[in-house]
This record gives structure tokens, C-alpha cells and sequence, in this order.
């Protein structure tokens, strides 16, 4: 017996997530009702739509091409008209590529998430699942944590070249054991619940128990441990384009116009101010959103 | 190990000390997010010097939250009324220095998870001087030294290497003994005890039982325990006070209780334990009254107990019944519109028929 | 307890040499004969040759991987073929200036971490609560290299408070030294600060909870200790892995961090290394990362067992 309800839990508490089918509309509603009333989350997810909205269609927003130059406007300061951000030492429209440069970091972001998820998913699974494989999993695990994903990059970029394809790679793999680590660990929840109990019982073989009822119950975590990868994945990104180990000039990225802004930044501060704040903007709505998720999905409700 | 049916005998009569620690008219309600929930309301409630008085009920019924108000433990969202006093001092409401300055000293506290309510990361003598260097301002070297003689004190052997153990090192009943000595360190006037032996063996319980009792003989120490097992309360208890959703139902000396109980919730409670003096076996605790303790806050104007009671009338959904004496001078009370072993027309309290 | 950490110890190792394969394979994957992206400017067929059998490339995989262990083990980490000297020699001038950057980050960062994390947890539901949180999001989210060269346009250029760049050895001049390191591993310390606030506050907020917390309160124990001396120990235990499993980030974060303040460290000899394709220094530059990750994290591993008395006892009885 436990201390009085009372003082071990709030009254109101709310009903624990049903994890007893894979299709819980019931949990689902509840956590867009629990979205939809928390401001910040409202706030975020907004952004984060406008967000791809402009990746997605930066190439019809952009006023002007990437590469397109100026060169009777270089170095021109925000409100220039024509520049609403001004211009690049090349008269390179800042605003164009600060919108081609969100499309590039999102775009690495996706291909980096989507790798990890891809890698991570099965691995968690397996080694959540199969006691016999969980050690050489988490051996692997600990191998990949040992490179972290800058020196992953400096590798790539040694052996294979500079590229986002390899920027995307190296982030990815980096991304790999967290993603591993949170679905391993809500697999051996799953498996000891009744209803995966009551599949073996019946006979199903384990990869239709991982696929119908692991797999379906263990996405909310991959969903929230996802919207911490993609800022992430934005801010590596940037990193490695900034040193020249991802996107290639004169290609936009946010990280080598930072780079390029760098020689003339005490004269053209908007060069090296304005694509920060687009990553940081990027990254934040992420994160807001990813907690204001995480909150939601929480059945103690809003804690963390 | 001495059994409860040969304490029960010789335990002094109740009530044999004038009153230290005087609760009147306590209600606590918790503020939510889904309004306001009423966990105690107006619980009355005496212990006198050197008396053990035992608060049974059903988790949920307010035993701890009452227990936890008295040295103002409870969150910020309870909002506490009536009155506190220990030896004539008002405590509800008191500011936090001056309860801190009770707290642990004249009013100290024994939990259930003996495991859970030690810190893991500190030593179990330095839990315990940490008390004798806040209350009895000692260095921690004379704390330290004190913390060996009350880990004796309670039972613990050798306690020079236990002091310096860590919980997880010692066993459970080892465990609680440590959180007795913590509690007595400063020699409280009142000792409260919320479900002391509830995650203990049954043996282990016996033993932890006669530290209590030898507490109370050897330093009259007030002990309020609260619990939900009869057992406990037939081996320790001199009084008893039954609670239920909220309220005190009954109260009465132990033997009157055990005995005659004129409650039906305190009868159906009995009915479902074995017979005073037998410890109850794990799994026959108090589930056997149908039906479900009810919030307090769905009945305002009715007996809390109605929906499950076999005596049940339309006026014990109508209005609750007060806490009277059923015969005046016996000293035990019943709230209940229609108390066992009385015949209709001595309806209790006003002698009314509600036919 | 030294069944636990003889199972780590040999955990470790085997991670340790896997990490000495990939780089191993790694360097047999370039494009190309090895030999010639290993020889730099001089590519005469005796040059060739005798990096050949300098690195056995005319030997067998296994032999070439034992002779390979055998060299990194001696401490013979090759030549850099930009400037002809020992990579080992080196890396001996670039990693303490790293170091010293981390650790210094390592130690803003927790401090500042703490603390913000403590009081978003004491003080929830308030404004603290709010800002220290607020704080904490942003940490994660700015990219910490941008905050450097905003924090070296307005803070070093503009007022001249602290050095935009440069380095000054420890030995030669310890306020100067700190003076140099002061901004680089602030900005470095941001991210790490971010994510330790989080993981305090949240094992704060559960500790604050926990049953010995109200134990301590029903001591009389006054509020500031039951924090610290009570939810603070417990929580700290959680901090200190969190710690370890961030050096990869930390590392990531070195690098740039070197290269936005010009300073001469292991960041810098990196990247300078990949733009001149200096193979050897790269090899070992993988390494040394990977070994001083697996190093650091089971050294976290002995503190963890030694700052949890649960974990030393449990081992023991194990």
C-alpha cells in the first residue's frame, strides 16, 4: 500500500496512455487537446509550418537566385531597396539566401533524422526484443558515441569528400544511438505488458509482434526524440558547412554564409547576424515544439 | 516476542496523561486543476502524555493528510483551518521558522517506505545527527556519538559500523529502526508513526511495535499511529479513532472498540480483519465492504458512509450525523444516525426515528 | 564493485580496439593507393616504397592491423606529410591548449547549469521558472559558433574587453592564459550549460518529490539544506553521467570553438588537416577522439560507482 492518494498524486489526475491497442485514438486526441491549449506549442508549431512552407517554396519566394550578384550593391545594409536584408560582399541578396539556405539546412536536417530513424528504429527494436543481440548492439552503440559527429564528418570528408550528402551522413550516424537508447528502452516495456504477452501466447512470431505491437506503440518516443534530432541536425549542419566540411559555396547554406560573413563581419554585421538568428529561430521552434510534445505525451501530464 | 492478546491486558487505561497535542475542528482541501478536493474535514482529536493513539481507515480517507498536517508537512496547494495546539501552542498556521523549530523536536515523524524515506546517498548516522545539530545544536562529532546510542537505543546491532552504512545496506526492519531513532533523536513530546510497519514482514512488525511501546513506557513519548491495520492497532493502540472519507467516525478505548463496535464501517472493518491480537495476513486487509470510499466532496450534507452502509435510511443520505458519546461519561463516540446494538427507538444521537 | 568495473574495463577495451579497426579501414578506404595519399609532395617510386613498408601496405590486412596497434601503442603516430613532423609531437602542443578550453567550459557550464537547474525546479511555476527555462531552450538552440563571432564583433572588437583571438600558454602567462580562454569556453560552455539545467531541474523536480525529501522536512531541516544536502547529492549523481555522454559534443564543440578564436589546439590542427589532405594527422586526430571518449566515459563510470554508494555495494554483492 502507498501513502494516501492524496499526497502521492495529484487528484485530477490524468488516465495513463492506452497502450493496450496500437490504434489509441482516444490517448492521440488527447495529446492534439493538450497541443492545442498550450500556447507555446500553438506559437511553435506555427513557426515551424511557416518554416517548411518557405523550404519547401524558397525557390518562387526568393526575390532573386542564389548565386545572382550585385555588384553595384556589395556589402549593402538592410532596408536597401530591393535588399530587404541587405547584401552579401558579392551583392548576393541576404534575405534569398537566408530563404535557400532554411530549404539546405532543413533539407540536411530530413535526410539525417530519416537516416538515423531508419538505422536506429530496427536496432532499438532488435535489441530491445533479443536479449542474445542487446550486447552487440550496445557495443555498436558505444563505438559510435566514441566518433563524435564532427570528427564522423572530418572522417567522411577525408576519405569520401565534403558534401551535404556526407554532412547528412555524418550527422545521422551521431544520431543513431539516441534514437537506439529510446527505442530499446520502450521495447523492454512493451515486451513485459499483457497484450505482447498475450500475442506471443498466441502464437505470433516475434517479427509480427515487433511490427503490430511494439513498433506502432514505441512511435510516439521515436516522434519526440525526432523533434530533438532535427535541431540538432540544423545546428550540425551549420556547423559543417561554417568549416567547409558540408554544403559547398557558392551553394546557400546558413553555415557558409557565416563563413563568407566572417573577413567582413565588423563592416557588415547583418552578413554574420542574420543567418544565425534563421538557424536559431529554425532550432528553437524545434525544441519548443519538441518539449510542449513531450509535455503532451507525458501521462503525468505537463512536468518536464 | 510478546503478542498482542497479552498487551492488551495489562496496557494502561486511556487517557492517563493530561492532553498534549489538542486538534479541533481540522479540514484540509487541496487546490487542483480540477477544482477544489476536500481531504479531511473537521477531525477532532486528543492525545494525552505518554498515550498511543491509533487512526485506522482505508487509504484515501485522510489518516496521512491529517497526520501530515499537525507540523505543517502538507503542499502548498492544502489549505488547512481549525486548530492545532501542542502543550497550549497554536501551530496551524504558525510561520516556518517556528515549525521548523517543532519539526523533528517536539513533534517528529516515522513514514512507511523506510527504504524510500531514507536518502540514499547519505550514511544512516549522519541522517540521524543531522537532527541532534539542528534541534540540540551538537558538533558533529558529539551528534555523531549521540546517533550510535540511539541506533542502540531502538534495537540496531553493533551501531558503531552501522552508523556508518548506508540505507540500501541494511534491511527493512533495520531501516525503520533507523528512521524511530531519527524521530526520537530529540526526544518529541509527540511521535507520529504514519503506517510504521505496513512494508515490514510481520515478525519484523512485532519488533518495531515493541520499540514503540518501549518508548512510550520509558520516555512517555506521545505516539499518534496511523495505519490501516487493525492488528497494529489491537498490539499498540490505547485509543482508537476510525476515520472515513474525511471524518472521524468513531472513537473509543481499543478493547471498547474491538468489542463493541457501534459504527457499522468500524464493524465491517473488524469483520474483515481476524480477531484483535492476530496480525491480518497480507492479503485480508479491508476490501471486503462493497463499494468504493467516496470523495468528500460528493457529499456535503449526508453520512460519507451511506452508499455502503446495510443500515443505510433516506436520512443518513440527508443530513451527516455528529461525532456524540452514545452513553454520556463512556468516553466512545460514534457518528452514525443508526449505531450498531442500539434498538430502533434509542436512536442515536437524538433519539430520533426516521421511520 | 570490481565485478561491475572489470565488466566495464573490458567493455571499454573492446570498444577501444573496434574504434582502432574503423579508423584502420577507414584509412584503407581512400580513393585511390594509400600509399600515394600517404606520401604528400614526394611521390617517387622509392618514396612509395618505403611508406609502403613503413605502414606494411604490402602485408596482409591482419599483420598490417597488428603492426598498425603495435606503432599507435609506442606512441608512433606517424609523420605529417604538411610539415614533417611526428604527429605525436604535434598533438603535444594542441591538446593541452583543448583541454584546457574544455575543462574550463566544462566547469562554467556546470556551475551555471546547476544552479539554473535548482532554482527552475525550487521556484516552479514562477517567474525563475520561466526565464531559467526559457534560458535553457535558447542554450540548445543557438548555434554556440555564431554566438562566438557575434560575442567577437560586439563584446572583443567593439569594447575590447577581451582578445577576439590568440593564445597564450598556461606556463607563459596564467592571467593572460585565462584572459584569452575566458570567451571561447563560455561560448563553448552554452550548449553543455543548456542541456545540464534540463537534466538538474528534472532530477530535481524528482528528487524533490521523492519520500526522504519529506523525510528531511519533517526533520526541521531548514529549506536551503534540504535542497542541497538532501535533493541536490541525489540529483548530482545524474548531472555526472549526463556530463560524460555530452564530451562528443563537447569535442564537436572544441573544434569549432578553436577555429572562431584562432586558437593553436586540437580543433585547429584538425581542420587545417582535411583542407591539406595530411592523412597521418587525421588518422590520429580519429583516434586519440575516439580513445579519450571511451577513456573519459569509464573513468565517469569509476566516479559515477563512487559518488552512488547504491552502485558500490550493488557490484560488491554481485
Amino acid at each position: 500500500m502507498s501513502v494516501d492518494p492524496v499526497l502521492s498524486e495529484a487528484p485530477a489526475r490524468p488516465d495513463g496512455p492506452d497502450h493496450a491497442s496500437g490504434s489509441a485514438a482516444g490517448p492521440r486526441r488527447r495529446v492534439v487537446r493538450r497541443l492545442l491549449h498550450n500556447p507555446l506549442a500553438v506559437a511553435s508549431g506555427l513557426v515551424l509550418v511557416v518554416a517548411v512552407l518557405v523550404g519547401v517554396l524558397a525557390p518562387v519566394l526568393a526575390p532573386y537566385t542564389a548565386e545572382a550578384t550585385d555588384f553595384g550593391a556589395t556589402l549593402a545594409p538592410p532596408g536597401t531597396p530591393g535588399h530587404l536584408l541587405g547584401t552579401d560582399d558579392l551583392g548576393r541578396d541576404v534575405l534569398s539566401r537566408i530563404l535557400l539556405g532554411m530549404r539546405a539546412s532543413l533539407l540536411v536536417a530530413v535526410l539525417a533524422v530519416v537516416t538515423a530513424i531508419g538505422v536506429g528504429v530496427p536496432l532499438g527494436l532488435v535489441a530491445g526484443y533479443f536479449r542474445a543481440v542487446d550486447g552487440v548492439i550496445s557495443r555498436l552503440t558505444d563505438l559510435m558515441l566514441a566518433f563524435p559527429f564532427l570528427i564522423l564528418a572530418v572522417g567522411l570528408a577525408a576519405v569520401r569528400g565534403a558534401s551535404l550528402g556526407n554532412a547528412a551522413i555524418a550527422i545521422g550516424i551521431a544520431q543513431v544511438p539516441g534514437i537506439i537508447r529510446v527505442v530499446r528502452s520502450d521495447t523492454l516495456r512493451l515486451k513485459s505488458l499483457d497484450f505482447v504477452a498475450a500475442a506471443v501466447v498466441d502464437g505470433a512470431s516475434d517479427l509480427w509482434v515487433l511490427l503490430r505491437h511494439v513498433l506502432p506503440n514505441a512511435t510516439s518516443v521515436v516522434l519526440v526524440q525526432a523533434t530533438v534530432a532535427v535541431p540538432a541536425a540544423i545546428l550540425g549542419e551549420a556547423v559543417l558547412s561554417f568549416l567547409g566540411l558540408g554544403i559547398q559555396p557558392p551553394a546557400p547554406s546558413l553555415g557558409t554564409m557565416l563563413a563568407a560573413a566572417q573577413p567582413f563581419a565588423a563592416r557588415a554585421p547583418w552578413n554574420a547576424v542574420m543567418p544565425g538568428l534563421a538557424i536559431m529561430l529554425l532550432a528553437l521552434s524545434f525544441n519548443v515544439f519538441g518539449d510542449s510534445l513531450r509535455d503532451a505525451l507525458d501521462p503525468r501530464g505537463s512536468r518536464r | 516476542m510478546t503478542t498482542a492478546t497479552t498487551t492488551t491486558g495489562d496496557r494502561p487505561a486511556p487517557a492517563d496523561g493530561e492532553p498534549v497535542l489538542e486538534v479541533r475542528d481540522l479540514s484540509v482541501t487541496f487546490t487542483t486543476e480540477g477544482g477544489t478536493v476536500s481531504a479531511v474535514d473537521g477531525v477532532d482529536l486528543t492525545l494525552g502524555r505518554g498515550e498511543i493513539v491509533g487512526v485506522v481507515g482505508e487509504s484515501g480517507c485522510g489518516k496521512s493528510v491529517t497526520a501530515m498536517s499537525l507540523a505543517g508537512l502538507l503542499p502548498r496547494s492544502a489549505e488547512v483551518t481549525g486548530s492545532v495546539e501542542l502543550l497550549g501552542r497554536q501551530l496551524r498556521g504558525a510561520p516556518p521558522a517556528q515549525l521548523r523549530a517543532v519539526r523533528g523536536n517536539e513533534i517528529a515523524y516515522i513514514f512507511q517506505e523506510p527504504m524510500s524515506s531514507l536518502n540514499p546517498v547519505l550514511t544512516v548516522g549522519r541522517q540521524v545527527s543531522e537532527v541532534l545539530q539542528v534541534h540540540e545544536r551538537m558538533s558533529r562529532a558529539r551528534a555523531r556519538e549521540r546517533a550510535v546510542e540511539l541506533l542502540r537505543l531502538v534495537g540496531i546491532p553493533s551501531p558503531e559500523r552501522r552508523v556508518r552504512q548506508y540505507p540500501h545496506e541494511l534491511s527493512g526492519g533495520m531501516r525503520q529502526r533507523v528512521m524511530i531513532a531519527m524521530a526520537v533523536a530529540c526526544d518529541p513530546t509527540v511521535l507520529v508513526a504514519d503506517e510504521p510497519t505496513t512494508a515490514l514482514d510481520v515478525t519484523v512488525q512485532a519488533g518495531i511495535l515493541d520499540v514503540l511501546r518501549g518508548l512510550r513506557d520509558r520516555l512517555g513519548t506521545s505516539i499518534l499511529v496511523i495505519t490501516h491495520d487493525l492488528g497494529v492497532i489491537a498490539d499498540v493502540a490505547d485509543r482508537v479513532v476510525v476515520m472515513y472519507a474525511g471524518r472521524v467516525v468513531e472513537r473509543a478505548g481499543v478493547e471498547e472498540l474491538f468489542v463493541h463496535p457501534r459504527h457499522h464501517y468500524a464493524a465491517g472493518l473488524l469483520s474483515a480483519s481476524p480477531t484483535p491480537g492476530r496480525y491480518a495476513a497480507a492479503d485480508d486487509r479491508l476490501q471486503e465492504i462493497p463499494g468504493l470510499v467516496p470523495t468528500l466532496a460528493e457529499q456535503p450534507d449526508a453520512c460519507t458512509f451511506a452508499d455502503r452502509c446495510p443500515a443505510a435510511t433516506d436520512r443518513c443520505r440527508s443530513a451527516a450525523p455528529p461525532l456524540a458519546e452514545l452513553d454520556p461519561g463512556s468516553g466512545h463516540e460514534v457518528a452514525c444516525w443508526h449505531p450498531r446494538g442500539s434498538t430502533p427507538t434509542t436512536d442515536h444521537p437524538a433519539g430520533e426515528e426516521d421511520a | 564493485m570490481a565485478r561491475y568495473l572489470a565488466t566495464r574495463a573490458w567493455q571499454s577495451l573492446l570498444t577501444l580496439v573496434l574504434a582502432a579497426v574503423v579508423v584502420f579501414l577507414g584509412i584503407r578506404a581512400l580513393p585511390g593507393d594509400p600509399a600515394l595519399a600517404l606520401a604528400g609532395e614526394d611521390r617517387s617510386p622509392e618514396a612509395l616504397a618505403a611508406i609502403r613498408s613503413e605502414y606494411g601496405l604490402d602485408q596482409s590486412l591482419p599483420v598490417q592491423f597488428w603492426q598498425y596497434v603495435t606503432r599507435m601503442v609506442r606512441g608512433d603516430l606517424g609523420t605529417s606529410i604538411r610539415t614533417g613532423e611526428p604527429v605525436s609531437e604535434m598533438l603535444r602542443t594542441a591538446l593541452p591548449v583543448t583541454l584546457e578550453l574544455s575543462l574550463l567550459a566544462i566547469v562554467i557550464a556546470t556551475l551555471l547549469g546547476v544552479l539554473a537547474g535548482v532554482v527552475a525546479a525550487v521556484r516552479r511555476g514562477r517567474p525563475e521558472e520561466w526565464v531559467a527555462n526559457g534560458l535553457a531552450l535558447v542554450g540548445l538552440s543557438v548555434p554556440h559558433f555564431w554566438l562566438g563571432l557575434v560575442a567577437i564583433l560586439y563584446l572583443a572588437v567593439a569594447t575590447n574587453l577581451f582578445p577576439a583571438s590568440g593564445f597564450v600558454p598556461l606556463a607563459e602567462d596564467p592571467v593572460a592564459n585565462l584572459h584569452h580562454l575566458v570567451l571561447p569556453s563560455v561560448i563553448l560552455g552554452t550548449g553543455l550549460a543548456a542541456v545540464i539545467m534540463r537534466q538538474t531541474r528534472s532530477s530535481m523536480l524528482d528528487a524533490l518529490s521523492a519520500d526522504y525529501v519529506r523525510t528531511a522536512e519533517a526533520k526541521g531541516l531548514r529549506p536551503r539544506v534540504v535542497v542541497t544536502r538532501h535533493a541536490l547529492r541525489n540529483s548530482l549523481i545524474v548531472v555526472v553521467t549526463i556530463v560524460g555522454l555530452q564530451l562528443g559534443a563537447l569535442i564537436s564543440g572544441a573544434v569549432v570553438t578553436e577555429q572562431i578564436f584562432t586558437l593553436p589546439g586540437f580543433g585547429k590542427l584538425t581542420i587545417d588537416a582535411v583542407f591539406q589532405r595530411d592523412y597521418p594527422v587525421i588518422q590520429a586526430v580519429v583516434l586519440v577522439t575516439a580513445t579519450s571518449y571511451i577513456v573519459i566515459n569509464f573513468a565517469v563510470d569509476l566516479l559515477y560507482s563512487v559518488i552512488d554508494p547504491r552502485v558500490r555495494v550493488a557490484g560488491e554483492a554481485a
